[in-house]
């Protein structure tokens, strides 16, 4: 039992070591075996004295959602900080802040932060809190002009946690997408 | 490409010099938080700037080490400001 | 060769003026904008776009250097680690009652963060 324990440790912290070993190696700049072995060894050092709860369990990789996911991150991130970047200049003063409270429908450690990333750096947002249990997030948005603004910024949010979901969450997490988003489950969990 | 250095200079510069009217005048620590990173992450990127246009990269292994202090040092200020606010208004997460 | 060495010169210059533009907006947004929360917009995004191109003008011109990998590593690591700063320093905000509340449309949280949601969806209105 121990052994297959060891064996899911194993397999979650995988991710973890080879991100740690490819940071080793950018670090140094030049491939070799050394610095393979070098960057294992202080890979296995640092996952064992400073252990991480495993949040990688059920996640995949859909390549096609991702390619999608990633081409919208990059053009939004263009579009956002052109839109801050005029913001700045902006003569007029008129626009105003607002604070949201948007109901997202995943429940997974890890695309709640991979979610909560994209959305600090993407539309005009900034994420406040986040509401494990009521997997309730709160916003900021640096300038709406009107309730219809607001209501198709949250829309925007509702998009890119589809998109997230659907390039890195296991197959319930894409179920329960598609689940009326204002009758969240109570029972489960 | 010297008009280019001038150019990044200048312009680099000057978000510097916002940065620290921010820090000087900020009215709250935050404020003053929120500057500082902002002034590292510019500092970084004039190391870059410099490493490009001389195509120089003995400042490389700075630039890591000033952009990764630029993340530690306001997590840091972030978490000592929430514990003081979680000591004086008694009201933690499990309130 | 020198062709397409002049050409890769002109995009890393590009990218290099641009970054640093967008650190200029940065700055600038800090000064003008109104509270903590308005400020923290100016200081993640405008600013990671500006690392992100720095960083990438600066490979190109270092390309054949290992220094050039050490610069995407810079950029990735901002990409992951700005958000998460942003999002603490905007809790304390928030929390700690920083908030210029007449600026507000909408505050949907009502000034009450430690019981964000309730019981009912919290964009049911």
């Amino acid at each position: 039992m121990s052994r297959g324990r060891l064996a899911t440790r194993l397999r979650h912290q995988l991710p973890l070591l080879a991100w740690l070993v490819l940071v080793w190696i950018l670090l140094w700049g030049t491939w070799s075996w050394a610095n393979l072995i070098s960057g294992l060894t202080v890979a296995l050092a640092v996952t064992a004295l400073l252990p991480l709860p495993p949040v990688t369990g059920g996640a995949r990789l859909r390549p096609l959602p991702l390619v999608r996911f990633v081409g919208h991150f990059l053009a939004d991130l263009v579009v956002s900080s052109a839109q801050v970047a005029w913001e700045t200049v902006r003569p007029d003063r008129n626009r105003r802040g607002a604070i949201v409270a948007v109901q997202l429908r995943t429940d997974s450690d890890l695309l709640l932060t991979v979610i909560s990333e994209t959305l600090t750096l993407v539309p005009g947002s900034l994420v406040i809190e986040l509401d494990r249990e009521q997997q309730t997030i709160a916003l900021h948005l640096l300038s709406v002009r009107d309730r219809a603004d607001v209501d198709r910024q949250k829309a925007a949010v509702l998009a890119i946690e589809d998109r997230v979901v659907r390039a890195f969450g296991s197959a319930a997490d894409v179920a329960a997408l598609d689940r009326q988003p204002d009758q969240p489950e109570r029972t489960s969990s | 490409m010297s008009v280019v250095a001038a150019l990044a200079y200048a312009l680099l510069g000057g978000g510097a010099l916002l940065a620290l009217v921010r820090v000087a005048r900020g009215p709250s620590l935050l404020d003053r938080v929120v500057a500082t990173d902002t002034l590292l992450v510019v500092i970084a990127c004039g190391l870059a700037v410099y490493a490009a246009l001389e195509r120089d990269p003995t400042l490389v292994p700075v630039l890591v080490v000033v952009s990764l202090l630029a993340f530690v040092g306001s997590v840091s200020i972030a978490r000592y400001v929430g514990g003081m606010l979680l000591r004086s208004e008694g009201d933690g997460p499990a309130a | 060769m020198t062709d397409l060495d002049s050409a890769a010169d002109v995009v890393a210059a590009v990218c290099l003026l641009l970054g640093a533009l967008l650190c200029l907006t940065a700055g600038l947004g800090l000064v003008r904008f109104p509270d903590v929360l308005s400020r923290m917009h100016a200081g993640t995004k405008p600013q990671v776009l500006g690392v992100l191109l720095v960083m990438l003008g600066a490979a190109i011109r270092l390309h054949g250097w290992s220094a050039s990998w050490m610069l995407l590593l810079v950029a990735a690591f901002q990409l992951v680690t700005a958000p998460v700063s942003a999002h603490m320093v905007s809790r304390i905000a928030h929390r700690r009652r920083h908030v210029r509340r007449d600026l507000l449309l909408v505050d949907e949280l009502g000034g009450e963060p430690a019981e964000l949601g309730g019981d009912e969806p919290a964009d049911a209105h």
